[in-house]
């Protein structure tokens, strides 16, 4: 079959026209789940279809795409979606998070900051920041509704009567504007400062749920704590091996059976343009 | 309605424990139908600060649509629930949601019949006692640890279970949670369906004795419904007899089981097994 058989970035322009909608209400009420109807996508849910079909209302033929996957951009997950719009949409495709116009991203944010006219499309698994307190969704709908969020702390509560910290890692809930309660997506918590006051649009899409929700640029995004118990943004405390960055977000990976490890950037672009300018980390082949 | 006459005896001889005059909660006329059925009709009656009601009745006779609808959970066909809020006495029919939600957990406590549906059994006791005192704005975790600590004491939990989920928790001591759960906030108003249900007599007594000092101590107002008559006539200072939705006798607890007038309430209280 020709590529030609698709509309331009795969879906018709009608679908797209009704993403959109959503996505303009989502900027309108900064956190706000937006329902939508997704539409089947021709991978599995959980591959991020509603990143998928939020990133392909927003494409123009004239973007450059960046696809990551935990930050890496040469993963099944990124590398498939990549292919599959430089199939459908014919548009440029980018590993340098400064020249992408248009960046989809699961469960990172990459560290290079981002910049007016960018935008950041997030794949979201389950939008819902209360769904494993309270399992109706009428309740939780009511609970936005009504700025009802006590139940959000409870969580932080279990934690640290479990653990004596915060343990949640990932997905740590943010509130928006002082109005929404919402789930980032499952960035690790060191990713969420990030959220707040950034330059570029973020976009949530959420297909098997059917929800958008977005951050317009430069929205206030605070992450919830206790007063004796703050946020803190955690890392591995090292640096990372191939480029010696110790500001990034890094990968543990065990490279034999001996108890052997390295840590490494999750940002492969970050990692890479650091040691193409000379940056070494503790394993870092010797120089020839 | 043929019960008038003893409705009207009754109302001279209402006892008014505090020295506040103004009702608490002041209940006219509360209606609600199922389609043509009635689930309950033409409820009317005035609770005081400090003041036990019972509701009695048998199975299907209107107790729990009643309190249903004077908790907010169901919305009634007709009649007025007037509660004396912080800003004066409110229609809370009346009362925008959020409103009615906010007095929902903060003056109002509702323990239910099974403490499953009260408590959140994926979390610690600790969290579900802490849960309201969160939903109210607490924010420091010592300052919710400590007064979940203290409540736990208070309803006889050892406080090193304070981690334990409910589900580890015996019948009784579910029900317990879920009343410190509810009384945290210091409500002025306590919604008690059947809360001895289910639990052994044993336990029951240690419940009701427990309930019975929490009352007096924090001079709460309790509307409590059951079919059980021992646990009205230990707890409650008034009562109010039930038959297919409509209230067929009220009076001082002991007035009414002493001394039944309604040939409905002298059935109820002749077919309590004696040991």
């Amino acid at each position: 079959m020709t590529d030609q058989a698709y509309n331009f970035a795969y879906l018709d322009e009608q679908t797209k026209r009704m993403i959109r909608r959503a996505i303009l209400k989502g900027v309108a009420v900064p956190g706000y789940q937006v329902p939508f109807a997704s539409r089947e996508m021709p991978m599995p849910y959980g591959w991020g279809t509603g990143g998928v079909q939020v990133t392909s209302a927003c494409l123009m033929p004239e973007d450059c795409l960046k696809v990551i996957d935990q930050g890496a951009d040469d993963t099944t997950n990124a590398v498939s979606i990549r292919k599959f719009f430089q199939r459908t949409a014919g548009v440029q495709v980018t590993e340098a998070t400064a020249e992408a116009s248009v960046i989809q991203t699961r469960h990172r944010i990459p560290e290079t900051p981002l910049r007016e006219g960018q935008i950041l499309v997030y794949q979201v698994p389950i939008p819902e920041p209360l769904r494993f307190l309270e399992p109706r969704e009428t309740e939780t709908r009511k609970m936005h509704e009504l700025e009802e969020y006590g139940l959000m702390h409870v969580k932080l509560y279990e934690d640290i009567a479990r653990h004596g910290q915060i343990a949640t890692s990932y997905a740590y809930p943010v509130k928006v504007e002082g109005r929404y309660v919402m789930d980032p997506s499952p960035i690790p918590k060191f990713d969420n400062p990030k959220l707040s006051d950034n330059a570029a649009l973020q976009l949530f899409g959420a297909g098997r749920e059917q929800r958008i929700y977005a951050l317009p640029p430069y929205t206030q995004v605070v992450s919830l704590d206790f007063d004796d118990h703050p946020f803190e943004a955690g890392k591995a405390p090292h640096d990372c091996d191939l480029c010696g960055a110790g500001e990034s977000y890094l990968d543990e990976v065990i490279v034999d059976d001996a108890g052997g490890r390295m840590f490494v950037c999750s940002d492969t672009d970050f990692c890479a343009s650091r040691q193409a300018v000379g940056h070494r980390g503790r394993l870092s082949p010797e120089e020839v | 309605m043929m019960e008038g006459s003893d409705l009207s005896i009754f109302a001279k001889k209402k006892p008014q424990p505090m020295a506040s005059t103004a009702p608490l909660l002041r209940v006219e006329g509360l209606t609600k139908r199922y389609g043509a059925r009635i689930g309950c009709a033409d409820v009317s009656f005035d609770l005081y600060p400090g003041e036990v009601l019972g509701i009695v009745g048998e199975s299907g006779s209107g107790k729990s649509t009643l309190l249903s609808c004077l908790a907010g959970h169901m919305a009634p066909d007709a009649g007025r629930v007037i509660f004396d809020t912080a800003e004066g006495p409110r229609d809370t029919r009346e009362m925008s949601e959020p409103e009615r939600r906010r007095l929902a957990r903060t003056d109002w406590a509702y323990v239910h019949q099974n403490a499953r549906d009260g408590l959140r059994m994926g979390v610690s006791a600790g969290g579900n006692v802490g849960e309201r005192l969160m939903a109210v704005g607490a924010r420091h975790y010592a300052d919710i640890r400590t007064t979940a600590t203290d409540w736990l004491g208070r309803v006889e939990i050892a406080p090193e279970r304070i981690d334990d989920r409910p589900s580890a928790f015996s019948g009784g001591m579910q029900q317990r949670l879920q009343i410190a759960r509810n009384l945290v906030t210091g409500p002025r108003l306590v919604f008690m369906d059947e809360p001895t249900g289910g639990l052994d007599v044993s336990v029951q007594a240690r419940l009701l004795d427990l309930l019975r000092g929490l009352v007096r101590e924090m001079g709460l107002s309790v509307l409590i419904v059951t079919h059980d008559l021992a646990v009205v006539r230990l707890l409650a200072d008034r009562l109010m007899v039930m038959k297919g939705g409509r209230v067929v006798e009220q009076g001082l607890t002991d007035q009414v089981l002493d001394d039944p007038q309604h040939a409905y309430t002298q059935l109820l209280v002749s077919s309590v097994l004696q040991v």
